[in-house]
């Protein structure tokens, strides 16, 4: 009857898979976000959607995190929340930024119109021309405006 | 009612509340365990309950053991415990019979007692949280040694050596500790699974002892009686 380590994780798994959220989208570093997160106030419930840049995900599984930045009245705010919470309806992909690191935190120093990331381009058409995208990191061609009220 | 139940700890995760807060648990595999003496007063001078736990080839274990257990109508157990009881609940128990996670239900908290990790010789920094020397200040190649052990008027009273118990370097970890009062998150009766709040001592696979928790302060103390009045 002894468990091997094998068995060990395959009992962990069975906890977790109830939880695990089978409908998320496919998330990626840079993205514009809507979170949609669950207010219980009293006996009322409702929902709040929060719209931000994803600019952090760490831990996998029961531990999968996302840290979202928005800036409201020139004020950061960031929160973090683990992607299986029952507090999440729902997450939603806006745009889909052009982050080169899977840490964006070098956007807390920005100012103004760098704080944006270039929309990510995908496709034939973009790998052919790479050197273009290169030379004008400053002059992003489709610029986006993340978490403007 | 007192009860114990012997099993290995699984590994940690992490659950969700009613009201979506993250619990840091502890999932535990208990069980099931099976009563292999029941102890009178008659015959051993106090009531108790021994119990085993895991099913071992018998050609691991040993011919007592095996002769033992037998009695029980189970084959050789790989860890026996006992667990005092009153002596009218002694009734309740009986030979070959089996225990498990159902038996906590209703209770909140338990003690989770396991064997720590072994973490080798260490030095008093780490094994008894001392402070070590300055960085600098023309310290040299003593940042972590413990400094004085004693002088000759601290020792006075000790017969002249040193104080027994003295807190200096040497092996640490691998003994048995006792996690008190973690609450029970859930009790999974399906997979004979117990997830308590929190961690629990020693590695993955280690064997570990679960009871009602024993001792309670205030809060825990308040939770219990209000639970009880329902």
């Amino acid at each position: 009857m002894s468990q091997s380590a094998k068995s060990q994780q395959s009992i962990l798994e069975s906890v977790n898979t109830k939880v695990l959220k089978s409908d998320l989208p496919a998330l990626s570093i840079g993205d514009t976000i809507n979170v949609h997160n669950r207010i219980v106030e009293g006996d009322k419930e409702r929902v709040q959607v929060y719209q931000g840049v994803l600019i952090a995900r760490a831990g996998r599984g029961m531990t999968d995190m996302i840290t979202v930045r928005r800036v409201v009245d020139e004020v950061g705010i960031e929160r973090v929340w683990p992607v299986n919470s029952p507090l999440i309806a729902k997450i939603e992909v806006l745009r889909h930024g052009d982050a080169r690191r899977s840490k964006l935190y070098y956007l807390r120093d920005r100012v103004g119109k760098s704080r944006r990331l270039r929309d990510r381009r995908r496709g034939l058409k973009n790998i052919e021309v790479p050197g273009e995208t290169k030379h004008a990191p400053a002059a992003p061609a489709a610029s986006t405006e993340p978490a403007k009220q | 009612m007192a009860l114990s139940l012997l099993g290995r700890k699984v590994g940690m995760t992490r659950v969700f509340n009613d009201a979506g807060v993250n619990v840091p648990v502890t999932v535990l595999a208990l069980g099931p365990c099976v009563v292999t003496q029941v102890r009178s007063k008659e015959k051993d001078g106090y009531t108790a309950v021994q119990i085993g736990f895991e099913e071992i080839k018998a050609r691991r274990s040993t011919i007592p053991v095996i002769g033992h257990d037998a009695k029980a109508g189970v084959g050789p157990q790989r860890v026996h415990r006992e667990f005092r009881v009153e002596e009218k609940d002694a009734g309740n128990y009986s030979l070959g019979q089996a225990l498990t996670v159902k038996d906590f239900a209703g209770t909140l908290f338990v003690d989770v007692i396991g064997t720590s990790k072994g973490k080798g010789f260490q030095g008093t920094m780490k094994r008894w949280h001392f402070k070590g020397q300055y960085a600098s200040h023309g310290t040299e190649r003593k940042h972590r040694s413990p400094g004085s052990i004693g002088s000759l008027c601290s020792n006075r009273g000790f017969g002249g050596g040193l104080a027994k118990g003295k807190k200096m370097a040497g092996h640490m970890g691998a003994v048995r500790r006792t996690c008190r009062s973690l609450d029970i998150v859930r009790i999974d009766e399906a997979n004979n699974l117990l997830l308590v709040k929190g961690s629990v001592p020693g590695a993955n696979t280690g064997i570990i002892e679960v009871r009602p928790a024993i001792r309670l302060y205030r809060g825990k103390a308040k939770k219990v009686a209000d639970a009880a009045k329902k």
